[in-house]
């Protein structure tokens, strides 16, 4: 018999977990399919260096006392297929697992943007530090500088402070009047004020980007820029956001439109396919209170209580206001455009340099011409950079979303061929 | 404590640890060798930048979204 639910979500972080429990008393079958490990998303990521808060800790066991919920942890979506199904891999095999309605949570990425060095091993994203350490990275006695925007910084740090290390620089690169705007504000939300507390960590600097990584084989110091000075800083670890970047390749190749580079939604979080929701960061960036909201909204709308998921529209407006308050406030400084060397490179994958992309009118031409983002990432380190640095739309994603095995793929082969030849399928 | 081989040298790690934690904790904590030459780490440790790739038991895994396994064999120099 072949594997079908009547609600199928991807993506097991807030808004997935959210939007499960919310639908869960509907008795219809339910699964959550991750590529983590364990549920949570990222900022719930559970592993040997770190304890889970008490509110991840009831969602997980709210989440295992409902029978009519199957999780799929270490499962990624490989791509969609026919008759409402989604080809799926996980360590040992791959599969079609049908559906009836689908929910996407497939959250969001950091944006990391190139810099001389940033290749360099010991150079990781911001919130990638944070996950790297709870997946039990030793950072312990390291030196550590951190850079880029956004309240993610100070969380990182956070966690590489608890881990045993030392933080030597926080490096944010608005400007001091948009941070303390920000944390003024944060008075007005409950809950978040307790972050405005990180800004007067000893290491944080408004106004200061990172210029270079520099070593040879790895990472060996970090230069800072702050103003008209700079500093060099030798530590170990550089690790760098730039702010989020929605992930909306399964939802683009599912057909569902795009707006300011996120999964665009209607009141009750539905995508303009009648069968397909979006929830959480991958329709706008905003935190994880929005994204339990939004979850929630989704996963009542989806089983067909309305008036629940209406219910809860007053909350969501509340936390997209906060949303577009963080939005304002750490919008990034077009002189990022500028910290590539023309030999900086840009495509990670193929090794592109920056002077391989910068005569080109669009991305489709860059990409044919240099294999920029023709690699294992399929674009999505060097489409979003593209994205910022030259205002280049990517393309619509191919399948495979993501490099999958051979057998794998061959699931979607005996599928496919039946129906091409008039035969009946199954 | 779980025990693995990391380009077959012995390497222990806390349960629960990804094989990116047992990158570092047995090797340099390079994952692969870029096109051109250049070794690389894990960058974005959440499944999305592929440069953890390695080579778990004989297939290609990232390192960042695989927990270690007893005798699992990790190869980062294939
Ligand atoms: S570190 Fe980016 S995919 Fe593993």
């Amino acid at each position: 018999m072949s594997e079908r639910y009547d609600l199928l979500i991807v993506g097991a972080g807030p808004a997935g977990l959210a939007a499960a429990l919310a639908a869960a008393d509907s008795g219809l079958a339910i699964a959550l399919i991750d590529d983590n490990p364990a549920p949570g998303g990222q900022i719930w990521r559970d592993g040997p260096g770190v304890r889970l808060p008490a509110r991840a800790r009831r969602q997980r066991e709210a989440l295992a006392r409902h029978a009519n919920i199957t999780l799929l942890s270490g499962t990624r979506v490989v791509a969609c297929a026919d008759d409402r199904r989604l080809l799926v891999e996980d360590a040992d095999s791959g599969r079609l697992i049908g559906y009836r309605k689908l929910l996407l949570c497939t959250g969001a990425r950091e944006l990391l943007l190139p810099f001389p060095g940033w290749t360099l091993p010991g150079v990781t994203g911001a919130g990638g530090l944070q996950a790297l350490i709870k997946g039990g990275l030793p950072v312990r006695g390291e030196r550590v500088v951190i850079a880029g925007s956004g309240p993610l910084l100070l969380a990182s740090a956070a966690t590489a402070q608890k881990a045993g290390a030392q933080v030597l620089r926080v490096a944010e690169q608005a400007s001091h009047a948009a941070v303390a705007g920000f944390a003024a504000r944060l008075l007005q939300w409950p809950g978040k004020a307790v972050q405005a507390l990180g800004l007067h960590q000893p290491g944080y600097r408004c106004n200061a980007r990172v210029v270079a990584a520099l070593g040879s084989e790895r990472l060996e110091a970090v230069l800072i820029q702050r103003g008209g000075r700079r500093e060099e800083l030798p530590c170990e670890r550089l690790a760098c956001g730039f702010g989020l970047v929605p992930n909306t390749q399964l939802g683009e190749a599912l057909g569902c439109e795009v707006r300011a580079g996120a999964l665009a939604v209607d009141d009750l979080q539905r995508t303009r396919l009648a069968e397909v929701f979006a929830a959480g960061e991958c329709t706008g960036f905003g935190g994880s209170e929005l994204s339990l909201v939004e979850g929630a909204i989704a996963g009542h709308a989806a089983v067909g209580q309305t008036a629940r998921a209406e219910a809860l529209l007053p909350e969501r407006a509340r936390w997209r206001r906060f949303a577009r308050q963080l939005a304002r406030s750490f919008a990034l400084d077009p002189a990022l455009k500028d910290l590539p060397r023309p030999d900086t490179l840009v495509c990670r994958c193929e090794d592109v340099p920056y002077s391989a992309l910068a005569g080109h009118d669009g991305w489709v031409g860059a990409k044919l011409a240099s294999r920029c983002g023709m690699g294992a990432c399929q674009g999505r380190v060097c489409g979003a950079v593209a994205g910022y640095l030259f205002g280049w739309t990517p393309t619509r994603p191919r399948l495979p979303l993501s490099p999958a095995r051979v057998d794998t793929l061959l699931c979607l082969e005996e599928t496919a061929l039946p129906s091409a030849t008039g035969e009946p399928v199954e | 404590m779980i025990d693995l081989t990391l380009d077959g040298r012995p390497v222990r790690v806390a349960a629960g640890s990804t094989v990116a934690a047992a990158l570092a904790i047995g090797g340099d904590g390079t994952s692969r060798t870029a096109v051109g030459g250049a070794r690389r780490a894990p960058l974005c440790g959440m499944g999305i930048c592929q440069e953890c790739r390695v080579t778990v038991d004989g297939v290609r895994r990232l390192a960042c979204q695989t927990l270690c396994a007893p005798g699992m064999q990790v190869e980062t120099r294939p």
